[in-house]
């Protein structure tokens, strides 16, 4: 597998009304769906939050074998926490345990309590995945600078730290590409980067990140010097190319949100 | 002539299965000779460097075969290792594939990655270092001390130090200025001619490859709509206008000259075939 097939975080382009959204209503959106996630507690609330979560799939026309191949990433957690559950779950009242070797007990309670933890996490990661597919990086930081607008207040640098973030995602593509084109010259001059100890290994990644620490550093002082030469000098009256709106659409979604935390608020509440 | 490097029906896409696939090579038939000087031209994406890089196995065919020698350089692990360090691949800017503390020890990485002994290895690098044009001197310094050609020539040294027996350019002479590309070259031929080793370049510069090299492939969107030599290729010149590559200026002008009427060759593609073209329209013969 090269480099570059790394899905973590890409952006897929579309033109749905899942990609077309406010990023800040999908950033709220998505906050909502985790606060839901966790008040969740019963199969019938999951459910709900699974039809929701496969809706929004659904909408945004993001193929299932992308989303099922960016859990690869993730799986040793998604495994752990389920065995962990599976295995320290005591016992419900009157449980007998369904299956018992060495210290471990396995109660119905334990798997119950396993498989909703796994789907819980799924969901969160799927839906977080969700967001990183259908915005564009520089999306999701104007939204969450003009999220995080009122902390100015406290004087907190939102518009650098928001400038500093679009720049670091911005670069990652590039440093990837830089790392494989890198990785296949060495290779080209005989380097192996997956033999031997862990050792071998870690020198092996010597003529890997000289060259790639130097171009980080080019590019930074390039990018500089690019900055400058249009007069940038920071966040204070500059006007922003894409202005982001609400549409109709945004406060429908909102409203959705909120109805979907308190409508899974009100289930556990009930008890259902 | 024995042929050295052949690829078969070789294809090549890139992220199958997700928004971002892409046919980069579409059942290339391509064929190197020992000892030939090997242009390939192609403007941007147009699958040249993908090509390239199945050359010397760094890429895996999605189909098709890549022969050495007529071996298939995946039927064994011996056979991927052995393309390796007889295809020797120079990537663009290869300046930035530098990282030792002195010239000499990163001139020395491959020779050291096949395992030869002490002794060979500094001959290896003596000599690449020489057929490159850096002296002792140089050898000693830090890469990051040397000028922007020196560090070009240094990292292709890098290369020329396997020995391998097909050196393979990608547009190795980009960004230089005019002095730096014909040093260059000449340092390639340099090496083509004292190991009879087969050269393969890669360009979009037409000019630059007429004058070198003793075939043409030209690529097009994943594919070789022509190959022969530069004489045949530039017959072509609509096509290759419209593929956005062209012909060398000297032919333009000369296909000028005939379709307004003058009695002159219009294959030429150097300036000496040119004189000596003009010379025999005016019936005085060659100098």
């Amino acid at each position: 597998m090269a480099i570059k097939d790394i899905t973590l975080g890409q952006y897929f382009p579309g033109n749905t009304v899942v990609h077309r959204m406010d990023p800040r209503t999908k950033l709220l959106f998505t906050v909502l769906y985790i606060v839901a996630l966790f008040m969740a507690g019963s199969p019938l609330s999951y459910g709900i939050l699974f039809a929701v979560l496969a809706g929004c799939v659904l909408l945004s026309r993001i193929r299932l074998k992308v989303l099922l191949r960016s859990m690869r990433a993730v799986i040793f957690i998604v495994v752990l926490t389920g065995l962990l559950n599976l295995f320290y779950t005591p016992a419900g009242p009157g449980e007998s345990p369904l299956l018992s070797f060495w210290v471990f007990r396995v109660y119905p309670a334990g798997v119950w309590a396993a498989s909703l933890m796994v789907l819980r996490i799924i969901l969160l990661i799927c839906c977080t995945f969700l967001l990183t597919y259908t915005t564009s990086p520089i999306l999701i930081t104007d939204g969450l600078e003009s999220l995080l607008g009122p902390l100015k207040k406290i004087k907190l640098p939102v518009h650098e730290l928001a400038m500093m973030m679009s720049i670091a995602l911005r670069f990652i593509p590039t440093l990837i590409e830089e790392t494989d084109k890198i990785m296949s010259a060495q290779k080209a001059r005989g380097a192996s980067f997956d033999t031997g100890n862990l050792v071998q290994k870690a020198k092996a990644l010597v003529p890997l990140l000289v060259p790639l620490f130097i171009s980080s550093f080019r590019r930074a002082d390039e990018l500089a010097v690019a900055m400058e030469c249009r007069c940038y000098h920071g966040g204070e009256g500059r006007t922003k190319l894409r202005q982001l709106r609400y549409a109709g659409r945004d406060y429908l979604a909102l409203g959705f949100g909120l109805a979907l935390c308190a409508g899974i608020w009100a289930l556990g509440y009930l008890g259902l | 002539m024995e042929p050295i490097l052949e690829t078969r029906q070789l294809s090549h896409i890139y992220s199958p299965g997700t928004p971002f696939e892409h046919n980069a090579l579409r059942a290339v038939d391509l064929t190197a000779y020992r000892g030939e000087y090997l242009g390939v031209i192609g403007r941007t994406g147009s699958g040249k460097s993908t090509l390239i890089q199945h050359l010397n196995g760094l890429l895996k065919p999605t189909s098709g075969q890549v022969l050495l020698n007529g071996t298939d350089i995946w039927s064994s692990k011996e056979a991927t290792r052995a393309a390796r360090f007889q295809v020797g691949l120079v990537f663009q800017y290869p300046e930035y594939q530098l990282f030792e503390e002195t010239v000499y020890k990163d001139i020395a990485f491959g020779p050291k990655n096949m395992g030869l002994d002490e002794g060979e290895i500094d001959r290896r690098v003596r000599e690449a270092a020489a057929f490159v044009e850096l002296d002792d001197e140089i050898l000693e310094k830090s890469p990051f001390e040397l000028s922007g050609g020196q560090k070009r020539r240094a990292a292709i040294a890098g290369v020329i130090a396997m020995e391998p027996s097909v050196l393979i350019l990608d547009e190795p002479t980009a960004g230089l200025d005019p002095a730096g590309v014909e040093r260059i070259l000449g340092n390639i031929q340099a090496y083509h001619r004292a190991r009879n080793a087969t050269v393969i370049i890669v360009s979009h510069s037409m000019e630059e490859m007429a004058r070198t090299a003793d075939r043409l492939v030209v690529m097009h969107d994943g594919a070789i709509p022509f190959q022969g030599p530069p004489r045949e290729i530039f017959t072509h010149a609509q096509e290759l206008e419209e593929m956005g590559l062209g012909v060398p200026q000297i032919t333009r002008v000369f296909q000028r000259l005939r379709a307004l009427g003058a009695e002159v060759d219009p294959s030429v593609y150097t300036v000496a075939q040119a004189r000596d073209a003009i010379l025999a329209a005016l019936g005085k013969g060659a100098v």
